[in-house]
């Protein structure tokens, strides 16, 4: 699970006025790379928000009502910053791939070579055979993730940690050695920028490893959040980059419907990796989830503060965000304490979402298409916090952006772009 | 063109708004949130707008060109009328979370005033419209080529930044009015709204006869914007004391930071 969870069965008198709640989540989707099978970051939105409204507390006691008119008041307070907590990060990692798609040409490059995962060709003469092909093709790829999922949460398990830990290592070394090398090259070839290679050794290395550490051991918050934005960014483009045309549209549907299934259904894979994980009360591995999360307490006697950093310390090798107690800043003993937790979301969510966009600022040079799927995204994750604070449970995070990012995507290429090239060649405007 | 003129035209068309976004709506996030709301509405009423031109653009005879172009404009009024509906139902939502959230938080005073929502919702319509107008121009602005070469006009960029300004600001004060007005009931005032939204498109059919067009606009949006101004609560006596700095007490009094 995640520290927050260990942190809620800390009762102390202000504690156990109020209820705090830790919703779970996940859409869990473990995603495969060009070679050997390493599973990459799997995804997952879960948000622990817990408040306490430290007023009614004071009161010595508020009747119910008032604690939950309070609690009501600061959901929305609350909500609205954990939105925007995952805004910008989304928005960033957006913005980092449709910039590469426009600028560095290699990533839209036809290829004729595929991954091994979606073997049949798109380049067919008639129509039916291209969408028979693409869905043989989207088979083949949402079979694979569900046998990787499978297979993780049978890891999970029987606790077998290592051999977890050794696949999520060796994934993320690929991404943050490899492809951030290939993406320097073709980077450097753009610009027609000549380089040598210890050089670009030194800082390979130097991005490598301090990724590693921030991603699986400790680090600033803000840098191992720069880094989980770069490694989806990384992902998605060779998702763009590989993936033919038809098939990545009918992958990203396919994947929005398992998401759907796997995280609901009592049976899903995620689901039972969450609770699995729930019931151990363990945190869910690093480097699969972006956390947004700013734990700092305000104000509080020290037995409340060294209750709150003992968790820290026993999760922290398995705990991707380094919050140390120092963090927090005190105020007066008077004002409320409040504990903010944050909202965290999978990895795989910002890799499709970014694949989508940037799949629609590849094919042809339209920015209009882009900006609506960019809109629709953010709205459908809006709509999934929103949902996410009306049900307190996990939620998927890809059906509701995925399904308006692909209705926006079809309807503006095909309906709206006309309308508007024909307004901007008459400059009329509406 | 060049870099100075992509940068030149961005800067025109999108200063103002970035700037009120970034000093009024980016450290709220309930405001961004209402803003890309906003955004998504007017998304919704323009693929509305298109899906009915397309389907009578497939109907139509498409080796007229009169008819193609008489299309267009019935188009361009179809789509002014959407927005507006949207930007009712837009309001019509609002209200109702409004008032949902009140009733749950039983407390006097909302998080978000409904003019601040009037403000945000008209920056957000005005946003998306603006984007979607100028940057597919922008962007072939920045790529190699001459302008007017076929014996257009040689100002179609600059106009077009100028033109794009306008109606992002236009678009933040019709927000404004729209909703003041819907809120006391004055219906004469959503129908000068509206009136003069299409006045404004209409307008632009005279294009690229520019003069004619965007002086009118920047006639109209001088205009809006006063009305806009006083029916947010402002007046010549509060611009006073905001421009002498001498607002702060008054301020102060009403419990408002500054």
């Amino acid at each position: 699970m995640n520290a927050s969870d260990s942190d809620e069965d800390i009762y102390n008198e202000r504690s156990a006025l109020v209820r705090s709640e830790s919703p779970a989540l996940p859409s869990y989707i473990p995603d495969s790379d060009l070679t050997p099978p390493s599973g990459t970051p799997t995804k997952r939105l879960k948000a622990g928000i817990s408040r306490r409204p430290g007023a009614a507390a004071a009161d010595g006691g508020g009747s119910d009502p008032e604690v939950e008119a309070e609690e009501e008041e600061l959901t929305l307070k609350y909500g609205a910053k954990h939105v925007i907590m995952l805004f910008i990060p989304v928005t960033l990692c957006m913005v980092v791939v449709v910039a590469t798609i426009k600028s560095v040409s290699f990533y839209m490059e036809k290829t004729d070579q595929q991954l091994i995962y979606t073997p049949f060709t798109e380049n067919t003469s008639s129509v039916g055979r291209r969408l028979l092909n693409s869905v043989l093709n989207t088979i083949i790829m949402i079979s694979v993730i569900v046998v990787m999922t499978i297979f993780l949460v049978v890891l999970y398990k029987y606790r077998c940690y290592k051999f977890i830990h050794g696949w999520l290592i060796l994934s993320s070394l690929m991404l943050l050695f490899w492809f951030s090398f290939m993406y320097l090259g073709e980077v450097f070839r753009t610009y027609n920028l000549a380089m040598d290679y210890p050089t670009v050794g030194v800082i390979i290395w130097n991005f490598g490893a301090v990724g590693m550490i921030c991603i699986h051991w400790k680090g600033p918050l803000q840098l191992q959040q720069a880094y989980l934005i770069l490694i989806s960014a990384l992902m998605a483009l060779v998702f763009i980059k590989y993936l033919p045309e038809w098939s990545a549209w009918v992958i990203l549907g396919a994947i929005s419907v398992y998401d759907l299934v796997a995280v609901l259904s009592p049976k899903g894979p995620l689901r039972m990796l969450v609770e699995t994980a729930q019931e151990r009360n363990e945190p869910i591995f690093p480097a699969l989830i972006y956390s947004s999360a700013m734990v700092w307490t305000v104000g509080m006697a020290s037995p409340n503060e060294t209750q709150r950093s003992e968790p820290d310390e026993e999760v922290e090798q398995s705990d991707g965000r380094a919050e140390p107690p120092s963090r927090h800043s005190r105020l007066l003993p008077e004002d409320e304490m409040e504990e903010d937790r944050g909202v965290k979301l999978g990895l795989g969510d910002f890799i499709f979402y970014s694949v989508l966009v940037g799949k629609a600022a590849a094919t042809g040079g339209d920015w209009n298409t882009t900006l609506a799927c960019f809109v629709a995204i953010l709205i459908g994750l809006c709509l999934t916090l929103l949902l996410l604070a009306i049900f307190k449970k996990a939620l998927p995070a890809l059906p509701i952006s995925i399904t308006f990012g692909l209705v926006f995507y079809f309807s503006t290429d095909f309906l709206v772009q006309p309308f508007m090239d024909n307004l901007a060649a008459h400059q009329f405007y509406i | 063109m060049t870099a100075a003129v992509f940068f030149g035209c961005t800067f025109i068309a999108f200063g103002p708004a970035i700037a009120l976004f970034l000093f009024t709506i980016a450290r709220e996030p309930l405001r961004v949130i209402f803003l890309i709301a906003g955004a998504f509405f007017w998304l919704v009423s323009l693929l509305f707008s298109s899906l009915v031109w397309f389907i009578s653009v497939q109907i139509s005879n498409k080796e007229s060109a009169a008819q193609q172009k008489g299309l267009l404009i019935f188009g361009v009024v179809l789509s002014v009328l959407l927005q507006e509906t949207f930007r009712f139902a837009y309001y019509k939502l609002l209200k109702k979370a409004n008032e949902g959230l009140l009733t749950l938080s039983q407390e006097e005073t909302m998080p978000i005033s409904i003019r601040q929502l009037a403000y945000v919702s008209g920056l957000g319509f005005g946003f998306m419209s603006g984007a979607f107008s100028v940057v597919n121009i922008l962007a072939d602005s920045a790529g190699p080529g001459t302008v007017g070469i076929h014996g257009d006009s040689q100002h179609y960029f600059l106009s077009s930044a100028f033109m794009t300004m306008a109606i992002i600001l236009l678009h933040m004060f019709w927000g404004v009015v729209f909703f003041d007005a819907c809120e006391k009931q004055r219906w004469w005032a959503v129908a000068a709204v509206v009136i003069s939204h299409l006045l404004v498109s209409c307008l632009t059919f005279q294009n690229p006869e520019y003069v004619a067009s965007l002086v009118p606009t920047y006639v109209i949006l001088f205009l809006m914007g006063v009305w806009a101004f006083y029916s947010a609560g402002g007046s010549l006596k509060n611009l006073k004391l905001c421009l002498t700095c001498k607002d702060k007490d008054l301020l102060l009094a009403n419990h408002r930071p500054r």
